[in-house]
């Protein structure tokens, strides 16, 4: 089920992509399993239902589920999941950069600030530049995103 | 279908003004929040609509051309007033009965079945049930007539925060459901960006603001800059409400201008549904209705921008 938070500054719909994106990241989904119905979902939030399904329209937009109807959304794809060695040079790449920083006297704050910015830069470039309440909001975003529990 | 429309709609109680000069539009199938003060005429303009009231001067319409009050408005509107009144003396399933006997259409098994999952006994006096089960109680009764809008005048007001998230899920889950509107008041701001997808903002007795809740966040913007005086291009940027503090002010301007058009020293950032009805609020001179002519307009500025 999902969970919102609400001081995030986070659109609720696209904290509801975010959520099962990090789930499929995680496994906690996988192919074929069915996500809450939309009444189920508003229930639970107390959110306006066409939240629910911008939602869920976002993730069939993106391959991740399908609709079928009358029978509920499904998840239809997998989040390309990065293999352990893969995962482990980039963090090694990362954490030299993060040294790299530290010595040129930028604190912690500073250094999530210019990443977060970095990436914002780098999406808009890659995917051109989208209106600011969907693709780059999301790249600053992500990173508070909870996962489903 | 417009939900509810009018023109030039007043009314006035003896010699005061309790709306004045309200012409709106909104479109079915939309959860509609209408804010504003106390006095501001959120109630006038739900009883207006419900057919209780009768209008001083003007038009008012709902549900596609339907006067209010006529038998084809009353059987297709739900409406719950403020504090949810029922008959504290009966129990809840003689609420039930009366209700049954009182309207057309009526759904009795839906009724009984939603009671139940919400634990609350038929056998209950009404006066002994919490807030929220009386609220919960009156919600059942107006679903039950199988309305294509329900009118819920201050349904959250009394209730505890536990007690207004299930109301709201129930209501939301109801909208699910049977994809009927709602429009409802409240001087609850903090919630409704969850709940809501249509505003409308009376203030002293007039229209201060309407429009989708997702191009009315889409068209304004929080500005942030050194304070002090600021020339801004008005024609491109116009300013809602500004608040100055020490070195910084924030401006909340309405503009279709993009983030990165901000004027040289300020940041744009987005504006909240809270920050957007407050600003308002605060200023009752304020105001911005959804017209062609500034869409067009603005569109225009966008482009030469």
């Amino acid at each position: 089920m999902f969970r919102l938070d609400p001081g995030s500054g986070v659109p609720t719909y696209l904290q509801l992509v975010h959520q099962v994106e990090q789930s499929l990241r995680l496994g906690y989904l996988k192919e074929g399993d069915r996500l809450p119905t939309v009444k189920e979902t508003v229930r639970a939030l107390a959110i306006n239902p066409n939240t629910v399904l911008k939602a869920y329209k976002e993730l069939e937009h993106k391959n991740l589920a399908v609709g079928r109807p009358g029978q509920g959304t499904f998840i239809a794809g997998t989040l390309g999941r990065v293999g352990p060695a893969e995962q482990k040079a980039l963090r090694e790449a990362l954490l030299d950069w993060v040294r790299t920083a530290d010595d040129a006297g930028l604190d912690a704050e500073g250094m999530e600030a210019l990443f977060a910015s970095s990436l914002r830069d780098f999406l808009d470039r890659r995917d051109g530049k989208r209106p600011r309440r969907g693709g780059s909001q999301a790249a600053r975003s992500s990173r508070q995103a909870g996962a489903v529990a | 279908m417009n939900l509810i429309e009018s023109s030039g709609l007043a009314k006035r109680y003896l010699r005061t003004w309790a709306l004045r000069e309200c012409t709106l539009a909104i479109p079915a199938g939309h959860v509609v929040a209408l804010v504003g003060p106390n006095g501001a005429g959120k109630t006038t303009l739900l009883n207006l609509a419900a057919g209780l009231l009768r209008p001083s001067a003007g038009r008012i319409s709902v549900l596609g051309g339907e006067t209010p009050g006529s038998d084809a408005a009353r059987r297709r509107i739900g409406f719950v007033a403020q504090d949810a009144p029922l008959y504290g003396h009966l129990r809840a399933g003689e609420m039930l009965n009366l209700a049954r006997n009182l309207n057309l259409t009526w759904d009795e098994k839906r009724a009984r079945s939603r009671l139940a999952d919400l634990g609350i006994p038929l056998a209950r006096k009404v006066r002994q049930l919490s807030g929220g089960q009386r609220a919960q109680l009156a919600l059942t009764i107006a679903l039950a007539k199988e309305p294509d809008v329900l009118i819920l005048d201050e349904p959250l007001a009394s209730l505890d925060p536990l007690a207004r998230h299930d109301f709201m899920g129930s209501l939301m889950a109801a909208v699910a459901e049977d994809g009927l509107s709602v429009i409802f008041s409240s001087h609850v701001v903090a919630e409704l960006e969850r709940i809501a997808d249509y505003l409308v903002v009376l203030n002293e007795g007039r229209l201060q603001l309407a429009g989708d809740v997702e191009v009315l966040l889409s068209e304004h913007r929080i500005l942030t800059g050194p304070g002090g005086e600021m020339v801004l291009d008005s024609s491109r940027i116009a300013v809602v409400q500004a608040t100055r503090a020490g070195a910084q002010a924030h401006l909340l301007v309405r503009t279709s201008a993009r983030d990165d058009a901000a004027p040289a020293g300020w940041l744009f950032s987005p504006a909240t549904l809270e920050d957007l009805v407050l600003a308002y609020l605060r200023d009752p001179k304020a105001s911005v209705l959804p017209g062609p002519d500034l869409t067009a307009a603005a569109e225009g500025q966008a482009v030469r921008a």
